[in-house]
């Protein structure tokens, strides 16, 4: 909680964050600014901290891709910016900013009317995303009439503008249709329509196409991707699939244990990743110029909630991890085009690399 | 259908000789061959299964032992009573099933909640003339605020209906026995639509509902609710069936001149031709039932209008 993430971008003048940030950073706000959130979960064995000091801003029509372990607290950063978290979680501290707007701290009948309107969200499932007993006309329009003054057959015409625009063909026939007559990729093609029906400013992907085909996959990210730039709409792209982030995102942000350890303009992270874990991130993705006889992987497994160790929650994976990683927790500094929470980057003190596992490391990275 | 005729028929050959019952021991041969042939009780017993079957068919279930009035008559005399018992109990237990289902499904922590979940676990549990005993008890006995028998005074309704409804006596003497037979199916209809309504709110479909920013009236009410409604009409079905099978017990407790007093009666004197008609009555209200719900089916879940949704 000591240092700023204000400050920090501060110090780095002007972030190469794929031209998204203007030189005069401070003049734009920022659609979504998340602040040292944490997330709790009661529990009767004690306390859960799910998100811990986690800090992030989302420029307007940005991408951020946000990656990490199962677990690891990506799902939980959206569920919590949009207030959609299972009970007995709860933001215990810190602030969620929505344009300027502090939001974190509204009672649910105030926050409801954000929901799609301003913040929209897709999940991960599509196959179970739509109520299975109302035709997809009837949701897109009760959706759309919920947040624009329309009448029914407005917000009809609203409703097949939306279909043709995400690629459901002869759209006209297919309002009428119910969830189960449309195919996975449909599916979420009209989930899609349905999360940007009121135009909101910001929308969290959840995963949008762990549940479907490759084939499909890469036209609901290109759908994603330009309705959004047409748009100008926001995106916060949660996902484990470095694929989906390189080909999609405009920054990154890599989670573990739910922390916050490196955020960064995506081709700077995938090509130079200054965080351990990070590295080895991406080091165990396959490459196709090499063929290993082993795939790489870093070695044990994350904590789990109720076992972070203290100081740096990777420390007991890392290679380079010494006395000060175990004693005290690291917060985002900058390092490359980038931050990250590491002990090697600290502008003051920065810890050698211990020679050995480095060398070792290096041999698998490609 | 066919199967309960047959057990129903069945009963006439097992439970003993009727003709020795009605005759008594003093008659003669002669009297019993003549009065065998009148029932037509000499004949084979397919052929008697198939005049059987004719007459069910009809509606016409022969002659009562014991009044030597048709059964039918009996029965339709009787069966006002017994609908307009079941019906308001019925209505009574779905109503506040449903809606204390939901109450204490959204407000699954407040201690009203768990105060309603409490007390249905003695509907449950306690036996339905329990109740109806307890029930007397308390308010006709105890508080004296409602009659603790029979049906009180009836208006004609066109032919042959009569109603309790629309007399003040009517009306009051029907809540303890409503309840009673009711409250069995009230628990059940509740706790089964809170257990389903749970399920349903932690779907996918729920969470983007409200992602999409829609009201929680409209999440809950709208859209939780009818996927909750779809197993529940199944229950809510058969246990319309068995509040009209179980009223032989309440219309007992409460003396209700109903069609389950008639076949309480019927069995205490092998009243074969009553107690064959009440099993038909019950079998076809099952079925009838059974059918309704799978309309219903097809009516709220499009997956089922397999045809219905490819024009």
């Amino acid at each position: 909680m000591s240092s700023t993430p204000s400050s920090d971008k501060g110090n780095q003048g002007a972030m190469p964050a794929a031209g998204h940030e203007p030189n005069a950073a401070e003049a734009s706000t920022p659609v979504l600014s998340v602040q040292h959130l944490r997330v709790e979960f009661p529990t009767r064995h004690g306390t859960l901290v799910a998100l811990d000091d986690v800090s992030f801003d989302i420029a307007p029509g940005e991408v951020l891709g946000v990656v990490g372990e199962s677990g690891a607290g990506k799902s939980m950063t959206g569920n919590a910016v949009i207030q959609l978290l299972e009970p007995p979680g709860r933001i215990a501290g810190g602030e969620v900013r929505l344009g300027g707007k502090r939001i974190d701290d509204l009672p649910e009948e105030d926050f409801v009317p954000l929901r799609g309107r301003h913040i929209g969200m897709i999940f991960q499932d599509p196959l179970t995303s739509l109520n299975p007993l109302f035709s997809i006309g009837d949701q897109l329009i009760e959706t759309i009439r919920t947040h624009l003054p329309m009448n029914e057959k407005q917000a009809r015409e609203e409703a097949l503008k939306l279909l043709r625009e995400v690629g459901i063909p002869a759209a006209e026939e297919r309002l009428n249709s119910y969830p189960h007559q449309f195919s996975g990729g449909m599916r979420q093609r009209v989930v899609i329509a349905l999360a940007l029906a009121a135009r909101p400013e910001f929308i969290i992907a959840d995963e949008p196409t762990t549940a479907l085909d490759v084939s499909v996959q890469a036209q609901i990210l290109a759908l994603l991707k330009r309705l959004c730039a047409d748009h100008g709409t926001a995106v916060m792209l949660v996902t484990h699939d470095m694929g989906v982030i390189a080909e999609t995102a405009d920054r990154v942000a890599v989670m573990y244990a739910g922390r916050l350890i490196e955020i960064g303009p995506v081709e700077e992270v995938i090509r130079d990743p200054q965080h351990p874990y990070t590295k080895g991130l991406m080091a165990s993705i396959p490459g196709i110029e090499k063929t290993l006889d082993r795939l790489y992987q870093i070695e044990g497994s994350m904590p789990r909630l109720a076992a972070i160790p203290p100081g740096c929650a990777f420390n007991p994976r890392c290679p380079h991890a010494q006395e000060r990683c175990r004693r005290e927790r690291p917060d985002l500094m900058p390092a490359g085009a980038g931050q990250a929470a590491c002990w090697l980057h600290d502008p003051v003190d920065p810890l050698p690399r211990i020679d050995q596992n480095d060398k070792q490391e290096h041999a698998h990275v490609r | 259908m066919f199967v309960v005729a047959l057990i129903a028929f069945s009963l006439f050959h097992y439970v003993g000789d009727p003709v020795l019952n009605m005759l008594g021991q003093e008659a003669t041969e002669a009297d019993r061959a003549e009065l065998r042939a009148r029932l037509g009780l000499d004949q084979p017993v397919v052929v008697q299964f198939y005049r059987f079957i004719v007459n069910a068919a009809q509606f016409e279930f022969g002659i009562s032992y014991r009044s030597a009035r048709p059964v039918t008559d009996l029965i339709m005399e009787r069966l006002p009573a017994t609908l307009e018992l079941a019906i308001i109990s019925a209505i009574f237990a779905v109503v506040m099933g449903i809606g204390l289902g939901i109450f204490t499904a959204l407000r699954r922590r407040s201690w009203l909640s768990k105060f309603i979940m409490t007390t249905s676990l003695i509907g449950v549990s306690l036996p339905t003339f329990l109740i109806g005993v307890l029930l007397i008890y308390l308010f006709a006995v105890e508080l004296g605020w409602l009659p603790a028998f029979g049906r009180g005074q009836t208006v004609h309704i066109g032919d042959w209906w009569t109603t309790g409804l629309l007399t003040t006596s009517g009306l009051r003497s029907l809540i303890l026995p409503a309840i009673t037979l009711g409250l069995f199916q009230l628990t059940l209809i509740m706790r089964l639509v809170r257990a389903e309504m749970l399920e349903v709110l932690s779907t996918d479909y729920i969470k983007f509902a409200r992602a999409r920013g829609l009201s929680k009236r409209v999440v809950n009410l709208r859209h939780a609710l009818k996927n909750t409604l779809i197993p529940v009409i199944t229950i809510i079905g058969l246990q319309l069936g068995t509040i009209i099978a179980f009223a032989i017990i309440t219309e007992t407790v409460f003396q209700w001149p109903g069609v389950g007093a008639l076949f309480i009666t019927a069995v205490r004197f092998v009243d074969i031709p009553v107690m064959a008609a009440y099993l038909m009555m019950i079998g076809l209200v099952f079925v009838v039932i059974n059918l309704v719900v799978d309309l219903l089916y097809y009516a709220v879940d499009p997956r089922l209008r397999v045809q219905g949704g490819a024009k």
